[in-house]
């Protein structure tokens, strides 16, 4: 039984479906869902953007936080782990490229269970690491491969690329490797939410919301593919228009066409309010792009003030005399 | 603003990211660019309407291709009831003569590479050879 959250997000994504219909379908409101909302959502985007990162950028980091799972560099007869408890920039990069490339952290991920008679077991799961590997590196292919929309003349490594893709296939209509995989990826990504009560226990509607957006888009995308044809000459003469600032309606396109585009804008806009965010977040994590030095480099306390101590030899000058009178021991005469 | 040495040229790389599209084609010089193939002269109509083609071409090649080949059926029915011999060299290229004005123009603005040329060729290009 699927909780709360994922239903207002299902609600949410087909109410947002609806919109669209009724503008498109009914109102014919072309201007708004064809030129107008894409301008909107890429500004959207890349001022919300930068305005998140300015943000995180102006908030300070004092404390040394970096989250190790190695063996700290001490002495010299201690073997130290360079990565897991980076000593050196070039370790913390090391480090960063794995996660941000690999997913190692990922590879972390344990499965707790209860077995009959009372044994609690921890296995490693790398389902959740092959699922968000796979989704990713789609996710990255697929953006590269639309290029060819956007990029005049096409670059050979888009060309390549989608050889790559398509290799799978001599037939038509090419079905890329990475269509299906996103596809499985992000079914899994969702279902994963739905069915672990422990994973759903601690899921937003967010968390909901964004992998049916990309469903959306993917679904959309694929079936404007592979059945709904839509002109691409004419789609990418639009993109072309848009980017050089005389924008004209896209033509010879079908309804799929204008629920893959408002989805679209509906992700890049929401992105700077989202946990999408993790994108340049990683980077500025402090548990992970420090060094780890916290023992061999001394940290001070940047909220240090001067404070007013009293110490013993001055409490002993102060009181010497009375000291003496009641026969205290005393450490200078 | 804190650590923004390192902050600000990696926003600088995104804003560049997000941008190329404008830096290629203002580059290239080639952002108002429409393809334009060369239609035959003397002829006013294709296989079928002009904008079931221009999407569909590619899935009629195919069943041309299967239909011919695997079937030995060689008779197309357009939709207009009229009959076209299922062939790319001697029915299609009857017409559209040269693939680098014709062909090329469009599939090279979509990036696309069909599998057309490791079989078939134009006999423009063999005589050219």
């Amino acid at each position: 039984m699927a909780n709360k959250n994922s239903l207002y997000s299902i609600v949410a994504v087909v109410f947002l479906l609806l919109i669209l219909l009724v503008g498109v379908q009914g109102l014919g409101w072309y201007l708004l869902f064809g030129v107008l909302i894409p301008y909107v959502a890429v500004v959207f985007f890349i001022v919300g953007f930068v305005y998140q990162v300015l943000r995180w950028a102006s908030s300070p980091v004092p404390f040394h936080i970096p989250t190790v799972c190695g063996q700290q560099k001490s002495l010299p007869w201690i073997k130290a782990d360079k990565m897991d408890s980076p000593q050196t920039t070039g370790g913390v990069v090391a480090r960063l490229a794995l996660d941000i490339l690999f997913f190692r952290p990922l590879l972390k991920n344990d499965r707790i269970e209860l077995q009959e008679p009372q044994k609690l077991l921890f296995k490693t799961s790398t389902y959740l690491w092959l699922g968000a590997l796979a989704f990713h590196w789609s996710c990255l292919i697929i953006l590269l491969r639309h290029s060819r929309f956007f990029l005049e003349p096409v670059p050979s490594v888009v060309l390549w690329l989608q050889w790559f893709d398509g290799i799978f296939q001599g037939l038509l209509p090419i079905l890329y490797a990475t269509d299906l995989i996103i596809l499985l990826a992000l079914s899994y990504l969702f279902i994963r939410r739905v069915v672990y009560p422990q994973i759903r226990y601690i899921s937003l509607p967010s968390d909901y919301f964004v992998p049916l957006l990309i469903l959306g888009i993917v679904v959309s995308g694929i079936l404007m593919r592979l059945v709904y044809r839509v002109d691409l000459m004419q789609v990418k003469a639009w993109v072309m228009s848009m980017l050089s600032f005389h924008p004209t309606l896209p033509k010879g396109v079908n309804l799929l066409f204008y629920i893959h585009l408002f989805f679209v804008c509906l992700l890049i806009a929401y992105f700077p309010l989202s946990k999408l965010m993790h994108m340049p977040g990683i980077f500025l994590s402090p548990t992970r792009n420090l060094r780890n030095v916290s023992r061999s480099e001394r940290h001070i306390n940047p909220w240090d003030r001067p404070v007013k101590v009293h110490t013993y030899q001055e409490y002993e000058d102060e009181f010497r005399e009375a000291m003496k009178e009641v026969g205290l021991p005393l450490e200078k005469d | 603003m804190y650590d923004g040495k390192k902050i600000i040229p990696g926003l600088l790389i995104f804003l560049g990211l997000v941008t190329y599209p404008f830096w290629h084609n203002g580059v290239s010089g080639k952002t108002g660019y429409v393809p334009k193939p060369k239609l035959p002269v003397d002829k006013k109509e294709c296989v079928e309407p002009k904008d079931y083609i221009r999407v569909n071409h590619k899935d009629l090649l195919d069943d041309w291709k299967s239909s011919a080949i695997r079937k030995g059926r060689r008779t197309y029915v357009a939709s207009n009831q009229k009959r076209y011999t299922m062939s790319l060299t001697r029915t299609c290229m009857q017409c559209h003569t040269d693939r680098a004005e014709f062909c090329d123009q469009c599939h090279k603005y979509a990036g696309v590479e069909n599998k057309c040329w490791d079989c078939h060729m134009f006999p423009k290009e063999i005589k050219k050879e």
